[in-house]
């Protein structure tokens, strides 16, 4: 007499997305939808050049334009000590700019109007003088002794560099080198690339004078993080910020950070009594806003002749921009790069991190990522590729003998991480099928007789998903957990709200699935509500794939809680001892007697109707969910490649996703989350990719030069389940979000080399542009990462 | 439109020169005075609430704007909303009855064609205009007929098959009337 | 983005259209598709006074042949009503294999043919192929028409031939002596990126040895590159033989002024131009000896 946990949306079920309904009729309500009586509008004043001391700034036109209802400068910011703003790594970043502009893009002044044309009519009429400064684009530069200082605004910063910063076993390293048979190298660039969202940022701030309240809409993942740092950057007290995320067209790690427009509209809103909506445009989205990855990374692997691994060196070069904005926890200087080789069975490593400033705009969000995991897992499979080559191994038999056996686990990895489940060499078998990988060699030589160049690249990995524990990982200090509060209404429907806040990750319908797995109330009883901060509990909000592995386990949590207030509610109804009460889906049973029972329904009303002596009446319940470890989730994929050696082109002829991720709550939608991701990756090693000239110019500040696939290029995806569940997580569960845009890039990248090898080539940096590719078929020679872009 | 009460500008606003137009969106007559510069995408979402028609980019790429313009589909943030003046604009709005979704539309929460839903009614769209053009298209068909369109989430697979399966539901409608 | 300030103007008479431009003195700008001006408006790339919309104007939405075999190209034919031809694929070749890759399909709806070779962008399709195909531009002015070869016409980057009064009214293509052949092929990194590489081929094919062949360049020059002349010195009166091909490559890949820049290296687009070249030849080489 269970209720049928499909037929109800439970666990499993490919339930349609309850979000959908308004989106399919143009119903969400975005940012940018939202108009308030009174509204204005403003507009930022952006600096044209890198890297320029500001003489003057003169805005008396753009006050002379009718319409126009304040126009903000640096200078009137600071007067109101809001010149500059703390990032989300300790440093601070200049809300508007005061003594110079330090990367393209920066934010100058503003302008305040009755509608946006008329905004951006006065930003016209605002002359700014400059006096240039010498441009450091890239970390060689930034370390030359007579580098420029960018940041001569700092106590004790003589130089450009943030910081050094190293971990791991450096003598136990070293050993492992000293007793190699081969050792192998590789020098990788990972481009600059920008999550770019297709909405862009953007906040609507109304402060009501009479109340003393601030309202801003706002489009942001972690609204909570927001409202502590509107309160300590505004000095207004944070019972007096309502923080409103509403629909979020994409994130991807975007809109995490707290950028200049949200404090400016602010502090508009409250000069001007009004409400005041700031929409960034697509070209200050991408100039300003949060960049990820552009990192320089340098390996050396210790290896066995027989194909084990002895040790890992590893040195990493960052390119943080002007302000070192990196979303990332307070003790980890270069996010989880460190998780590398988690997935292999290491002895010894050490990893060793500088970062640099240069004249580029600040960021290191982590894009579809867990804090710098897409490098770390790029590097390892590139020099995975490398190594094999060098011993003359095959490349799946390599990463056979090394990967963690399932008998290994819980295993410590050589940077210190648990990893605590997989099936990983079985989740190789299935790609290692599906893909052909046992006749591929042969195919490979036949086409070549024939002029053609096929190739096959693999990727594996494990990497760490759903920051925290609130011991190691942190925001500004604030612990990474997370929250969810269930409340039964008396008819057995239900209203949710958790601390995280979807951004078409479809957590409107996969948390009701998760109460309706603990519950038995169909999933359709249940609506979901986030990203409001005066209604929703405290949470660090959606990113690096956290919401599943912790605000996900609070849903559970939370519902496990109000079952057991409803046992004894059944208890009370059936007339025996809670311990003689048995739960099945849905209902409450009397052991022994499975007919005398009483359905989650009954228990609800008898909450508010029919409640035993001396119970508080209601049915709710908050979780606040501390993971015990993160969830480490394996993808094993494998992509085929023909190269066209005429023009370097290449196509993706098949592609196989092997994912374990644990249990899948909603596989329709994890399967989504794995294209999506799989796309991305996709972007980033055929085209995605931000560069500068010499002068600091954004080469890839408008979807004409920043290069995102159409469905035409885009190939189809071939995606298989292995499901290995987390031991921790209440039900099961392990991040999915950015495992494939995290082990995607080396897979297409692998299967191009494996292209074109035979030329002698080793590496070719991201994007594999078809220029890049042919260069490297030519001359068998590298082709590195990108150097300032020199224009003839 | 009447009103009983309309503030007029305290300062009429140097010259603002504007044009009365008339167009026809989502079948019904809508009358407007507006600036020449104003841009179809805004007057559709500022001036006349139809805020599902979103801006994505500024450079005519992202297609997150289209519309479909006397059964066309165009960026609507690369026309200017004088232009439109006598013609007919079928917005997202526009694609269900009250009480029918459009078969397009079913598709997409079907298949699982969207996650965040910011290009979606773009997608849409183009998709209806694709099927009014070719109602039994190809995988390739559909990725080329698409390839206005930039999605961040879904990777497109998705929204193929979205494509697809509304293609065989309105054949199948089709059939029945035929 | 928003546009700055302009007037507006609908005129439904191409002597009103006209009237209005001689009266604007040079800072009136044309409105057909929109789908560059449009754009450049809106980042502020361009200011113009007045804007006059020559949608409303009757009778500039047709393409055909005449009985001549030539083809007329109205002012508002969209780049789409080409694609979807079913008169151009047999008589011009060269303009229905560039017609799907203009662009996207959602601008294909909007953009003109005429409109984008006015705009005269170097990277642009259709300019490529009128300079191959040997096509006139038709302009109105208050003096009447006058017709300018497309050489002509295309003066440089973002510039053309147009007096500030005059309108482009018609391109005009003409036809093959005997049989048309043609081809275009355009490097981009995704549907509507600009090109790493254009080029269009126009054969005149008299059997199997070419009378007369044209060929253009887009995206390798500060203009459209014209390289008819390298390409019919190398293939006048001859077959469509291996050797012939590749001489016609080289000849035509030695037209190109590309420079490097984050596509390629001009070394890089040089090889691009050349084996675009051969590609386009020898599937016509391979299709008459099929049809053969």
């Amino acid at each position: 007499m269970s209720v049928d946990e499909i037929k109800i949306g439970g666990m499993g079920a490919s339930r349609r997305r309850v979000e959908d309904n308004r989106f399919i009729r143009g119903k969400g309500k975005y940012v940018d939808d939202v108009v308030l009586p009174g509204m204005l509008h403003m507009e930022i004043l952006r600096a044209d050049v890198a890297h320029a001391r500001i003489k003057s700034i003169d805005t008396s036109a753009a006050w002379e334009v009718p319409g126009v209802r304040l126009v903000l400068t640096g200078e009137m910011m600071a007067a109101r000590n809001l010149a500059w703003m703390p990032t989300l790594s300790y440093d601070t970043q200049a809300v508007l700019a005061t003594d110079k502009v330090r990367f393209q893009g920066q934010e100058v002044a503003a302008v305040i109007a009755d509608d946006p044309y008329i905004a951006k009519d006065a930003c016209a009429k605002i002359v700014v003088e400059y006096e240039a400064l010498p441009v450091i684009v890239n970390p060689d530069q930034a370390q030359s002794p007579d580098a420029p200082l960018i940041r001569d605004d700092k106590e004790n910063q003589p130089t450009n560099k943030i910081f050094d910063w190293e971990i791991g076993d450096k003598s136990g390293t070293d050993k492992a080198f000293e007793e190699a048979d081969v050792i192998s190298t590789i020098d990788l660039h990972y481009p600059r690339s920008h999550p770019s969202p297709l909405e862009p940022c953007g906040s609507i701030a109304d402060y009501d004078r009479s109340t003393g309240k601030l309202t801003v809409y706002m489009t942001t993942q972690a609204p909570h993080i927001i409202r502590a740092a509107v309160a300590m950057v505004a000095e207004l007290p944070e019972h007096q910020i309502r923080i409103i995320s509403p629909d979020l067209g994409g994130g991807f790690g975007n809109k995490v950070p707290v950028y200049p427009g949200y404090v400016i509209s602010i502090l508009a809103s409250i000069l001007t009594e009004r409400p005041v909506k700031w929409i960034e445009d697509k070209t200050g989205n991408l100039i300003s806003t949060g960049f990820g990855r552009d990192v320089y990374l340098q390996g050396q692997m210790a290896l066995r002749k027989d194909g084990k691994i002895l040790g890992m060196r590893m040195h990493t070069i960052s390119d943080h921009g002007a302000f070192y904005a990196d979303a990332q926890p307070t003790k980890f200087k270069i996010g989880l790069m460190h998780s590398t080789f988690a997935c292999y069975d290491v002895p010894a490593a050490h990893l060793t991190s500088t970062g640099y400033y240069t004249n580029k705009a600040p960021g290191g969000v982590a894009y579809r990522c867990s804090f710098r995991v897409t490098e770390a897992m790029f590097f390892q499979e590139r020099m995975m590729h490398a190594a094999a080559n060098d011993l003359g191994m095959d490349q799946a038999e390599f990463r056979r003998v090394n990967l963690v056996k399932d008998d290994m686990f819980p295993y410590r990895t050589a940077f210190g991480f648990l990893t605590d489940s997989g099936q990983y060499d079985k989740c190789m078998q299935v790609g290692m099928e599906a893909i052909g990988y046992d006749t591929f060699k042969e195919e490979q030589e036949e086409a070549r007789k024939r002029g053609r160049l096929l190739g096959l690249g693999i990727s594996t990995m494990t990497e760490p998903l759903g920051a925290g524990n609130s011991r190691e990982y942190d925001i500004l200090g604030i612990k990474m957990f997370d929250s969810a509060e269930l409340r039964v209404h008396m008819t057995g429907k239900a209203i949710l709200r958790t601390g995280a806040k979807t951004q078409g990750q479809g957590h409107e319908t996969t948390w009701a699935q998760i109460v309706a797995h603990e519950l038995g109330i169909p999933a359709d009883d249940i609506v979901v509500e986030e990203g409001d901060t005066d209604t929703a509990p405290f949470g660090m909000g959606t990113y690096a794939s956290r919401s599943t592995p912790v605000a996900g386990a609070a849903v559970a949590m939370a519902a496990r809680k109000v079952r057991a207030k409803a046992r004894k509610i059944a208890a009370h109804l059936l007339e025996v001892s809670e311990e003689d009460i048995e739960w099945e889906l849905g209902r409450f049973y009397v052991r022994g007697n499975h007919d005398r029972g009483v359905t989650i329904q009954d228990c609800a009303l008898a909450a508010y109707s029919n409640m035993p002596d001396g119970m508080e009446p209601g049915l709710e319940n908050v979780s606040y969910y501390d993971p015990p470890n993160l969830t480490w989730p394996f993808a094993a994929y494998f992509c085929k490649v023909e190269v066209d050696p005429a023009t370097g082109v290449w196509d993706v002829l098949k592609f196989v996703a092997v994912d374990d991720c644990g249990v899948r709550i909603n596989p329709m939608i994890v399967e989504g989350q794995v294209m999506g991701g799989l796309t991305e990756a996709y972007a980033m090693a055929n085209m995605q990719y931000i560069t500068f000239d010499e002068s600091g110019n954004c080469i890839g500040s408008n979807y004409m030069d920043y290069l995102l696939p159409t469905a035409w290029e885009t190939p189809g995806f071939e995606l298989h389940e292995v499901v290995t569940p987390c031991p921790h997580h209440p039900i099961g569960a392990k991040g999915i979000g950015e495992c494939a845009t995290v082990a995607g890039p080396a897979a297409f990248v692998n299967a191009v080399m494996n292209a074109i090898e035979h030329t002698g080539v080793r590496n070719v940096d991201m994007p594999l542009q078809p220029n890049r590719v042919f260069e490297a078929l030519q001359t068998g020679q590298d082709v590195s990462g990108m150097p300032p872009v020199k224009v003839e | 439109m009447t009103s009983l009460y309309n503030e007029v500008a305290a300062d009429p606003g140097a010259d603002t020169p504007t044009r009365r137009v008339s167009i026809t969106v989502n079948g019904e007559q809508r009358t407007v005075d507006i600036e020449p510069r104003l841009l179809l995408a805004h007057l559709l979402r500022q001036g006349l609430g139809l805020t599902g028609t979103h801006t994505g980019c500024d450079t005519t790429n992202c297609g997150a704007c289209t519309v479909l313009f006397d059964g066309r589909p165009i960026k609507s943030c690369t026309m200017l909303a004088v232009q439109a003046d006598g013609h007919d604009v079928e917005t997202v709005e526009g694609m269900a009855t009250a009480s029918e979704l459009h078969p397009v539309q079913e598709g997409f929460k079907e298949c699982h064609g969207l996650q965040c839903g910011f290009c979606t009614p773009g997608m849409m769209l183009a998709s209806k205009a694709l099927l009014e053009r070719n109602p039994n298209p190809t995988e390739d068909d559909v990725r080329w007929a698409l390839s206005g369109n930039l999605c961040r989430c879904t990777g497109y697979q998705n929204i193929v098959k979205s494509v697809l399966w509304a293609a065989e539901k309105m054949r199948a409608e089709n059939g029945e009337e035929a | 983005m928003y546009p700055s300030r302009f007037a507006y103007e609908a005129p439904t008479s191409l002597a009103e259209a006209i009237a209005i431009l001689d009266r604007s003195g040079g800072e009136a700008k044309i409105l057909a598709g929109g789908q560059s001006l449009v754009p450049m408006l809106k980042l502020r790339f361009a200011a113009p006074g007045t804007l006059v919309d020559i949608n409303n104007i009757p009778g500039l939405g047709e393409h055909w042949l005449d009985k001549d075999g030539t083809l007329h190209i109205g002012a508002l034919v969209r780049h789409e009503d080409l694609e979807y031809s079913t008169v151009i694929a047999d008589s011009h070749p060269t303009l229905a294999a560039a017609a799907e890759l203009v662009a996207d399909p959602i601008v294909r709806t909007r953009g003109t043919f005429v409109g984008s070779v006015c705009h005269a962008d170097p990277q642009g399709d259709w300019a490529a192929t009128m300079v191959a195909s040997g096509g006139q531009i038709i302009a109105q002015g208050p003096n009447g028409r006058r017709a300018i070869d497309v050489r002509e016409f295309v003066l440089g980057p973002f510039t053309n031939a147009l007096a500030y009064n005059e309108i482009a009214v018609e391109a005009v293509i003409p036809p093959a002596t005997g049989t048309a052949k043609g081809g275009y092929l355009k490097l981009e990194r995704r549907v509507g990126d600009f090109a790493t590489a254009s080029v269009a081929v126009n054969l005149d094919m008299h059997g199997d040895t070419v009378h007369r062949a044209g060929c253009a360049l887009a995206g390798v020059g500060g203009r459209t590159i014209d390289a008819n002349d390298a390409i019919n010195g190398a293939l006048k009166g001859k077959t469509l033989t291996p050797e012939n091909i590749e001489a016609a490559a080289d000849a035509v890949a030695a037209m190109a002024e590309p420079r490097s820049d984050h596509r390629g290296s001009a070394d890089y687009k040089r090889h691009i131009v050349k084996t675009f070249v051969s590609r386009i030849l020898s599937n016509i080489a391979h299709s008459e000896q099929k049809a053969a």
